[in-house]
């Protein structure tokens, strides 16, 4: 008997909670059901919020806040940038994106597009001024592309040959840079780094805190990993990290040279909307 | 109308930019056509024995020696190429550059692993060795050069597009897979 109602009572509590989850089901469906209407009214809305705005007399259309970079890109215009990560929060350190709006030179990057402006981009002046910051970043570091595991896959490099560099304009520097390879899994190539704030922005563990910080100041401003942090990182997440970075700063270990010339990213196709 | 002439030289370089002008494979043979050989190791004319149109510069500046031989070539050449990262920018040999001289010598003749019977730790200080300089210099930074072909060797369609484009004084062409760093 006491086994009956023990088996009585477990089925009854058993029915109770398939009887609640249908309840919970059943809200949720309605739940989704308004949440899907009320995201279709956002997105009729924001699409009549498009704002509109010109890059080079191109009429293009951008949401409500974008930056012009990311808005150039989504109308398939190309601004060339090295800084810069979609959905990771702007720096404008590079400057390579400087567009020009109503006479006054700004980062695309970090200019929010206002309705009716119209956007300087592919014009003589600021194909040289890009060039000459590349030109600067190629002589403030030691660039040496003949022995960089990310030449042909460097946003750096392919900025160059989209400029025709063929000599920087200004003296090479030669500074001394240390290396830090005490990380399991990235080293950190110091002569090659543009201090572009990629890796400090883009990287976070499950507790928000960054992977990588910037030290010291001025001059001497270097790219710094946290061990404690980054002490347990994954070889896919140490692949991202190479991948994220433009240059050949940070290389994830063991990997070295893995592409034959001609078959990397930018070997045969210029940077552009397409291989970014 | 005689040949436009040319001379060519290796400074701090491998010859690797020489054997990419050899790459050029039976174009060789209209180069030959279209141009003569002065001062190179190419023909093996040591010294110029004319004023030539076009010098074309392999590797950077490392000692004395490679800047009397540049300067030697910027009063015998009209135009001046360098050709390649090292001349450009002093590639390799550039790696010792911000380590003091001091400390370079002393790897490579006393310190360092490949040092083998050095027992008596000689130094090399013939007065007839070149002196060796505080650091590499790319070539612009010790004469005025003309023009400059990227790469390591530069890619050899490059090379022989640049001294068509000289000798006959048309533009030159540059398509994107010809202009590469590495």
């Amino acid at each position: 008997m006491s086994i009956f109602k023990k088996l009585f009572g477990k089925k009854s509590s058993i029915g109770s909670a398939v009887e609640k989850k249908e309840e919970v089901k059943i809200e949720a469906t309605v739940d989704s059901e308004t949440k899907i209407e009320e995201d279709k009214e956002i997105k009729h809305k924001a699409m009549s919020e498009k704002i509109k705005f010109t890059i080079d007399g191109k009429e293009c259309l951008a949401d409500k806040g974008q930056n012009v970079l990311d808005a150039a890109l989504d109308n398939g215009v190309y601004i060339p940038f090295l800084c810069h990560v979609r959905g990771v929060k702007q720096a404008g350190s590079c400057r390579v994106c400087n567009v020009k709006v109503a006479g006054r030179t700004m980062t695309a990057c970090t200019t929010p597009v206002a309705p009716g402006m119209e956007v300087e981009n592919e014009t003589a002046e600021l194909t040289d001024l890009r060039k000459a910051i590349i030109e600067a970043l190629f002589v403030e570091g030691n660039h040496f592309c003949p022995a960089c595991e990310k030449s042909g896959n460097c946003e750096l490099q392919a900025l160059a040959y989209k400029f025709e560099m063929m000599v920087p304009r200004f003296p090479y520097e030669f500074p001394q840079k240390a290396i830090d390879a005490d990380n399991d899994k990235i080293m950190i190539e110091r002569n090659r780094c543009i201090l572009c704030k990629r890796c400090v922005r883009s990287f976070q563990d499950d507790q928000g805190r960054s992977y990588f910080a910037f030290n010291k100041r001025g001059h001497e401003l270097e790219i710094k990993i946290d061990q404690e942090v980054a002490a347990n990182l994954t070889d896919e997440k140490a692949q991202e990290i190479m991948d994220t970075c433009p240059v050949g700063a940070l290389l994830k270990k063991e990997k070295g040279f893995d592409e034959p010339i001609g078959t990397r990213k930018f070997d045969k196709t210029p940077i552009g909307c397409d291989n970014i | 109308m005689s040949k436009p002439i040319v001379a060519t030289t290796s400074l701090a370089g491998c010859f690797g930019c020489h054997m990419s002008v050899l790459d050029i494979d039976d174009r060789i043979l209209k180069l030959i056509d279209l141009v003569e050989f002065n001062k190179s190791p190419i023909d093996d004319i040591k010294t110029f024995t004319k004023q030539c149109d076009i010098g074309l510069i392999e590797g950077g500046c490392c000692n004395s020696e490679n800047v009397h031989v540049l300067q030697d070539f910027r009063k015998n050449c009209k135009i001046l190429v360098s050709v390649g990262e090292c001349a450009i920018m002093g590639g390799l040999p550039a790696m010792r550059n911000g380590i003091p001289v001091e400390e370079c010598i002393q790897e490579a003749y006393l310190d360092g692993p490949t040092v083998g019977n050095n027992t008596d730790k000689v130094l090399p200080n013939d007065e007839e060795l070149p002196m060796i300089l505080d650091r590499v210099y790319p070539c612009h930074e010790v004469v005025k050069i003309d023009y400059h072909l990227p790469g390591c060797p530069p890619r050899a369609d490059l090379i022989w597009e640049a001294l068509v484009a000289l000798v006959t004084g048309d533009e030159m062409k540059l398509p994107y897979e010809v202009v590469k760093f590495d």
